[in-house]
């Protein structure tokens, strides 16, 4: 583009450049460069700190029986609380943007803007006493019915437990907990859905609903998704209100509404952390470093996914 | 199918504003209707009344009638949906759903008929339209790309390929060629002539020449103020419009004279 890419050539121009420009784009790179060096910082950290439990003998890892069984049950308890959020969560969050965007009038969807993105302005040592004081014993009732209609599924096996601190009852707190970021994110990019293409489909004869299916929805949908994988981020990292709500420390098992549940990764690591020495730590590390794998993952998967269809996407 | 639409006494209004102010018209069918007029005199207010599209817009509102075949567009018990599905519209801007490819964008309004329809059935249609808009051998090898990968020319044809696959009584068409290049102009004029056979075409259009080439009847309207409600000043064959006006402002218009 610029000059210096073909410096030998003789008549190059030399484009000019302005101050401005320079110290522009020279912040912004420095920022882009800032942001990798920290990932990779965190990165190595955990790396490093995680070693010497990836290669300490099976019998000295906590547990006895290596890194491996010890952090499946983890990695299985973040996994399930954080999809069952995700699966609570994200067509509320399209129904409520959906909502305050194109069915609510507009007094109306600006209070329930504000109300909704206060949600996110609670702390979650707020939402995990909630979920311990208010929400568990009140969905036990649920737990019950769950167990009697629902138990030929691996998820509702039972037995119901009678306290409500269930995965299911976290899965539901952290639910709350993401609804925010989704439904934010989700109006944002259903508000600037073109008018051009909603009074196309409004031309042939689309009704609203028809309308938002075919012009609102599908170019919506990469913001949804990313919205989406933000929130199971948070809801895969949560470490308060988890470690509040939930009786964990169990082993691995589906079982959504017993009171055996598996722990996650980040409400083990707090609660463990204040007593562990030695490998103890380092254990703990590395199942941050499969946390930050998961998460890893997660957004590459939902960035491949957004850009499979790019071509359609609307953006050339 | 192709069908008269009488209007009378039409006040198109935004909130309190009163856009356009007492229209009376009949536009014959099967033939192609052109409204010349300056920017803001109202021309694509009374045409999106014509389909209720006006009222999309939050306050905007229309008093009077917009007689179809018989029938007040505007009647309590008319569902502007239905209205919408038997006039069809082509935009200024060529406005192609881009997460559909160019088969489903020509599907576009069956679909939203619901009624189910075979494979074969609905290639016929989309072969149908798209040779209609004459846009069928550009296209025939990338039906599964997406529609925006385009010209505009071919994208605005494509819209219309998609406003006529559903077979509507009349065809509106807001500035349609105002963003094209003059041969894809010529395209769509070509279209234009040929698709009069079927439907009542009613035009807007900022060039007065296309008005001439391809319309029979030509309303010219005209506001006398900024704030001033437009009107329609008159409605005479396009031939009679275009060499001896009845009012002095078309005139006036017509021969770039303002004032």
């Amino acid at each position: 583009m610029t000059a210096t890419k073909a410096p030998s050539e003789p008549r190059s121009q030399r484009a000019v450049r302005r101050p401005g420009d320079r110290i522009f784009a020279g912040s912004a790179k420095a920022s882009g460069i800032f942001i990798l060096l920290v990932l990779a910082g965190v990165a190595a950290f955990l790396v490093s700190e995680a070693v010497p439990a990836l290669t300490a003998p099976a019998e000295d890892v906590p547990g006895g029986e290596g890194l491996g069984a010890y952090v499946a049950p983890l990695v299985l308890g973040t996994l399930l609380g954080a999809v069952l959020a995700l699966l609570v969560a994200t067509p509320l969050a399209v129904g409520i943007a959906l909502y305050t965007t194109y069915y609510a009038p507009r007094r109306v969807a600006t209070g329930m803007g504000y109300v909704i993105d206060l949600l996110a302005a609670i702390p979650s040592v707020v939402y995990g006493f909630w979920g311990l004081a208010v929400l568990a014993p009140a969905l036990v009732p649920l737990h019950v019915w769950a167990a009697d209609t629902l138990g030929f599924l691996p998820f509702f096996a039972g037995p119901a437990s009678t306290s409500g601190r269930t995965m299911l009852t976290v899965g539901l707190v952290l639910a709350v907990m993401i609804l925010p970021i989704i439904s934010a994110i989700s109006r944002e990019v259903f508000s600037q859905a073109p008018a051009l293409h909603r009074e196309a489909a409004l031309a042939l004869g689309a009704t609203r609903w028809e309308m938002i299916r075919m012009a609102v929805l599908p170019y919506g949908k990469s913001g949804v998704i990313g919205g989406a994988m933000l929130g199971l981020g948070r809801a895969l990292g949560e470490t308060m209100a988890v470690a509040i709500v939930l009786s964990g420390g169990a082993g691995a098992t589906l079982n959504l509404i017993s009171s055996s549940n598996p722990s996650t990764i980040a409400s083990n690591i707090a609660l463990r952390f204040p007593e562990a020495t030695g490998l103890g730590i380092n254990t703990l590390i590395a199942s941050g470093l499969v946390l930050f794998v998961i998460t890893l993952a997660v957004n590459m998967l939902a960035r491949w996914i957004v850009n499979r269809r790019a071509d359609f996407s609307g953006a050339n | 199918m192709a069908k008269r639409i009488e209007v009378s006494d039409l006040n198109i209004y935004y909130g309190d504003f009163l856009a356009v102010e007492g229209v009376n018209v009949a536009i014959e069918p099967r033939s192609i209707t052109a409204l010349i007029g300056p920017s803001g005199c109202g021309k694509s207010t009374f045409l999106r009344s014509l389909n209720r599209m006006h009222e999309v817009i939050p306050g905007a509102r229309v008093e009077g009638k917009v007689v179809m075949d018989g029938q007040d567009l505007y009647g309590a018990d008319v569902d502007p949906v239905d209205v919408r599905r038997h006039v069809g519209m082509v935009f200024q801007r060529p406005n192609p759903f881009p997460t559909m490819s160019i088969y489903e964008n020509v599907l576009a309004g069956n679909r939203l008929n619901s009624r189910r329809m075979k494979k074969s059935e609905a290639d016929d249609v989309v072969e149908r339209s798209l040779r209609g808009a004459n846009l069928w051998n550009e296209v025939k090898d990338r039906l599964d790309r997406p529609g925006s990968g385009l010209s505009g020319g071919q994208q605005q044809r494509l819209c219309i390929a998609r406003a006529i696959a559903v077979e509507p009584d009349v065809l509106l068409m807001d500035e349609p060629c105002s963003a094209l290049d003059p041969i894809s102009t010529l395209a769509i004029e070509d279209l234009m002539t040929e698709l009069k056979d079927r439907f009542t075409i009613v035009i807007v259009t900022h060039n007065m020449q296309q008005a001439a080439r391809v319309s029979e009847s030509t309303g010219f309207f005209n506001l006398n103020g900024v704030g001033q409600p437009g009107r329609l000043i008159e409605f005479n064959p396009t031939e009679k419009i275009f060499s001896n006006p009845d009012q002095k402002a078309t005139e006036d218009y017509i021969s770039g004279r303002f004032g």
